[in-house]
């Protein structure tokens, strides 16, 4: 059968020497990368693009654990800390989490599907672009807002920015502009790349690649990219709601002038709540894909997990009322979104018990990628568990809005999503740069960033079930928050250590890091077969697959897995 | 920066798990319930997930053999399908049951009704059967189980969003201009509950702060008679009220009894009769008021209340005035 699997004979032995490149100048370089159209470039743009903001978001967080990490403190004013969780959260979910997670996409999705790029490549390159835009726009408020050039003047109306704090006349100046428009660019730039990746995995897959045999990752992206049209659209069209009742007067969301402020939270979590999930659906893309190799051994029940995902992608689009419990909905709306909230828990606990059961009866490799991604297992079991509790609606009147909530979604975001990053760095490294990551600094920045995340986000549920709200620049001593706020903080600040490890790692690697070869882990999937880095077609010639590991049918035709389909 | 005072402060916890009205309880019953489900499934799948991983751990990352193939199995898939499918049902039916109970409650018919008007950044409290407006500290009666008195709140708000939370009485209700809703607290014991603002409503959401006093039928007839009272005119400070009256102060607070009717900062009629004032941040005597009325930015920078710039003389004269509205 070997020769069936054409364009792919062999996983060949190469030549690990590093290939002398002809020296350019920084000006063409720049050229170079500005210009691009090329999927792999732009992936690895938006992965540098937003691993800039992690850094910009990570001082904003740190910055308010010191201020809360002793109460009255008065390391910043109230209008500062506003600012900071402001920022914070918009920065971390709009120009972290989405476009790290599409820069990945952007990269792995047409290697692993064996196509040469992208579906449009320049509608690609425009979405990064206008992406890009977004991000700066939104710091630019603290130079060009109001005042002398506005210093220090940044948006502080909260991440989900409510109605009607940000009417003209509780919010003046520029700086909520500043924020809309911010929101809106980079929501276009979202949805023209969820565009581009639906279509590349529909259409450019090669040949023998059958939905049913693509990676686990090409059908995460492809329920993700799906569900950013569906979400992130009534955000735009809210934004620009927002931006019409600030511009011209109209009266969406001016309560003084008979608006609605409930309007703009159905809005904002239509989008807000399925954002989770474009969020955390690619990380199970990573995991999916770097647990299996590290055990050795085929995900376990692929046709579920596709099920799951899809399931994932279409309940969650009917859960976003939870963020409302205390809104005063009526008994009738909190009960159905209770079960619609909780039944999401069945498709995810669908997936932890088929990694699990990957995991069972394989050989298990600790390297970096797989410690991240037990990592990912155990905190997003947690952050599943306590999603459980705040779907129960009477709980939610007491959690909501506390610190408990925000240790939940940090949970979420940073032990479950964040980690799988890591992971995926780890793992495609790589392939991207020809060369390994240190494992040494790789368990260093494990372990630290683990002892971080539990003092974290463990002790931060606590004050939150001690009556402590979230947002409050600084508390009343006496009510037993002292102590785990002064934890919280001290975690915070060892994440940070953490990853300023990981960032030394990425930039010492890429001149120092062991040469790493095709096919370093010894896995199945098809971006292993091409050279690393990838030339900028890709493949020499158009694979063609039989099953769901190609290289696996390689290595061991003795056994080939289409045995099994 | 200024020191608490002890005796106003020190107490109470503001924890979900010391309920102490009907609501709270219910929470707390149904949250247990929740928090064991959860744990024990935490346990079974932590427990196997370490086992397996101690289990199959592998060393030498270069010498293996691929361990069997295992590419799933239906009867598995079904398994974990159905038993988390019926853990939900459960818990769903046992949620709505509360949910029902507390959101479909009747009310009775001596029930204490309260209308909560949310400000940035203080509470406004008027008892429409009973005559009273207040600011900031509520008072309530105790809720004998014999003899039911639930206070019924219908909650508003005249700006922002903002969110009603005193953790030991219930959970919380959002206030939301051009929208009326309602939350009711039974108090089991006499006593301070404390709270505050749960919802972002600008620069001081972190001081506006919440104190609910759950008095003795006794001294809640005691303090609503007090209530009634028109405010005090004690010739000895006319001078402080003259200030009052001829400064701004009359555009945003009320006495009663004089031309001040404004609505748009707390009731101050009886004023002295509070424990606190800026929302519960500091001790009601007479240096602090001093020290607001000069520049409300020294307690809470960001308060609506401008500093009124007035000589240490009027300043004297206008903290005499208002520590005599009992």
């Amino acid at each position: 059968m070997a020769d069936s699997v054409s364009g792919l004979s062999s996983v060949e032995a190469i030549d690990l020497t590093p290939v002398e490149k002809p020296r350019q100048l920084f000006l063409e370089v720049l050229y170079d990368w500005v210009t691009t159209v090329d999927h792999k470039k732009i992936g690895l743009m938006y992965i540098a693009y937003s691993l800039t903001f992690l850094v910009i978001g990570g001082i904003e967080a740190i910055v308010m654990r010191i201020q809360l990490a002793v109460p009255h403190n008065t390391f910043v004013s109230p209008e500062v800390f506003n600012r900071m969780f402001t920022l914070h959260g918009t920065t971390m979910v709009f120009f972290v989490g989405m476009p790290i997670l599409f820069g990945f996409g952007n990269y792995l999705v047409p290697l692993m599907i064996g196509a040469r790029d992208m579906a449009f490549p320049r509608l690609n390159a425009f979405s990064f672009w206008i992406s890009a835009f977004g991000g700066f726009l939104l710091y630019y408020s603290f130079i060009g807002g109001s005042g002398l050039y506005g210093a220090g003047s940044a948006p502080d109306v909260g991440w989900f920015a409510y109605a009607p704090l940000t009417a003209k006349v509780f919010s003046p100046g520029h700086s909520t502009d500043y924020w809309t428009l911010s929101i809106l660019l980079s929501g276009i730039g979202s949805i023209g790349t969820a565009l581009n990746i639906v279509v590349t995995i529909i259409c450019m897959r090669c040949p023998g690649m059958k939905l049913n045999r693509m990676p686990l990752l090409s059908w995460l992206y492809l329920v993700t990219g799906s569900m950013v049209f569906i979400a992130v659209s009534p955000l735009t069209a809210a934004q620009i709601m927002l931006m019409l009742d600030r511009y011209v007067g109209s009266h969406f969301f001016d309560t003084q002038a008979g608006g609605s402020a409930i309007l703009w939270m159905h809005f904002f979590w239509i989008f807000g709540h399925p954002e989770v999930y474009i969020l955390v659906l690619p990380a199970f893309a990573f995991a999916n894909e770097i647990i299996p190799v590290f055990s050795r051994k085929a995900i376990f029940g692929y046709p579920a997990m596709v099920a799951a995902s899809v399931g994932i992608g279409f309940i969650s689009l009917s859960v976003w009322a939870h963020h409302m419990f205390a809104v005063g909905m009526g008994a009738g709306a909190n009960v159905f979104f209770v079960f619609s909230t909780m039944i999401i828990s069945v498709p995810t606990g669908i997936k932890i018990f088929n990694w699990l059961a990957t995991i069972w009866g394989g050989k298990i490799r600790f390297a970096s990628p797989m410690l991240f991604s037990v990592g990912f297992l155990f905190q997003f079991l947690i952050a599943g568990l306590t999603g459980i509790m705040l779907s129960v609606a009477p709980f939610d009147w007491q959690l909501t809005g506390s610190y408990f909530v925000v240790a939940h979604f940090h949970y979420v975001l940073v032990g479950a999503i964040l980690f799988m990053i890591f992971a995926a760095f780890y793992y495609w490294y790589p392939k991207a740069t020809g060369r390994m990551m240190s494992e040494r600094l790789g368990k260093w920045h494990f372990w630290l960033m683990v002892i971080g995340f539990h003092m974290t986000f463990d002790f931060m549920h606590i004050p939150g079930l001690l009556g402590m709200p979230r947002r409050i620049y600084t508390y009343e001593p006496g009510r037993g928050w002292e102590i785990w706020n002064l934890i919280v903080s001290v975690g915070a600040v060892i994440q940070a250590i953490a990853t300023l490890i990981f960032v030394y790692n990425l930039v010492h690697s890429y001149y120092k890091g062991e040469v790493a070869g095709n096919d370093p882990w010894d896995a199945w999937t098809l971006e292993w077969s091409t050279a690393s880095p990838p030339p900028s077609y890709n493949f020499a010639t158009t694979p063609i697959v039989h099953s769901r590991r190609p290289l696996w049918d390689i290595k061991h035709p003795e056994d080939p897995d289409w045995n099994y389909e | 920066m200024f020191i608490h005072s002890p005796s106003y402060f020190a107490q109470s916890s503001t924890s979900i798990f010391s309920p102490a009205g009907t609501p709270s309880h219910w929470i707390f019953t149904l949250s247990m319930f929740v928090l064991s489900i959860t744990g024990l499934i935490f346990l079974i799948v932590a427990g196997l997930l370490t086992y397996a991983l101690i289990r199959y751990r592998h060393r030498n990352l270069l010498t293996y053999n691929e361990p069997t193939q295992i590419y799933g199995s239906n009867q598995i898939e079904l398994a974990w399908t159905v038993i988390p499918a019926l853990i939900v049902v459960m818990l769903f039916l046992t949620a709505s049951r509360v949910i029902l109970a507390t959101q479909d409650a009747k009310k009775p018919t001596d029930a204490v009704d309260v209308v909560v008007v949310g400000h940035q950044f203080w509470w406004e409290y008027r008892y429409p059967k009973l005559g009273i407006v207040t600011a900031n500290e509520l008072h309530v009666p105790v809720s004998d189980p014999a003899h039911p008195t639930p206070t019924y709140l219908e909650m508003s708000s005249a700006d922002l969003d903002h969110s009603f939370w005193v953790p030991r009485l219930a959970g919380k209700m959002d206030l939301i201009p051009n929208r009326v809703n309602t939350m009711w607290i039974d108090p089991e014991a006499p006593g301070l509950y404390l709270g505050q603002c749960a919802q972002y409503c600008g620069v001081q959401h972190a001081k506006m702060l919440l104190r609910v006093y759950a008095d003795t039928p006794q001294e809640f007839a005691a303090w609503v008679a007090q209530q009634q009272k028109p405010a005090v005119e004690d010739p000895a400070v006319a001078e402080g009220r003259a200030v009052f009256l001829h400064n701004a102060c009359v555009n945003c607070h009320t006495v009663t009894g004089t031309p001040a009717n404004g609505r748009f900062g707390p009731d101050l009629t009886h004023l002295a009769s509070r424990d606190t004032i800026a929302s519960g941040a500091v001790e009601n005597n007479p240096d602090n008021l001093k020290k607001w009325i000069d520049n409300p930015d020294t307690f809470k920078p960001g308060a609506l209340m401008p500093p009124m710039h007035l000589n240490d003389h009027d300043l004297n004269a206008i903290t005499a005035y208002l520590t005599t509205l009992h």
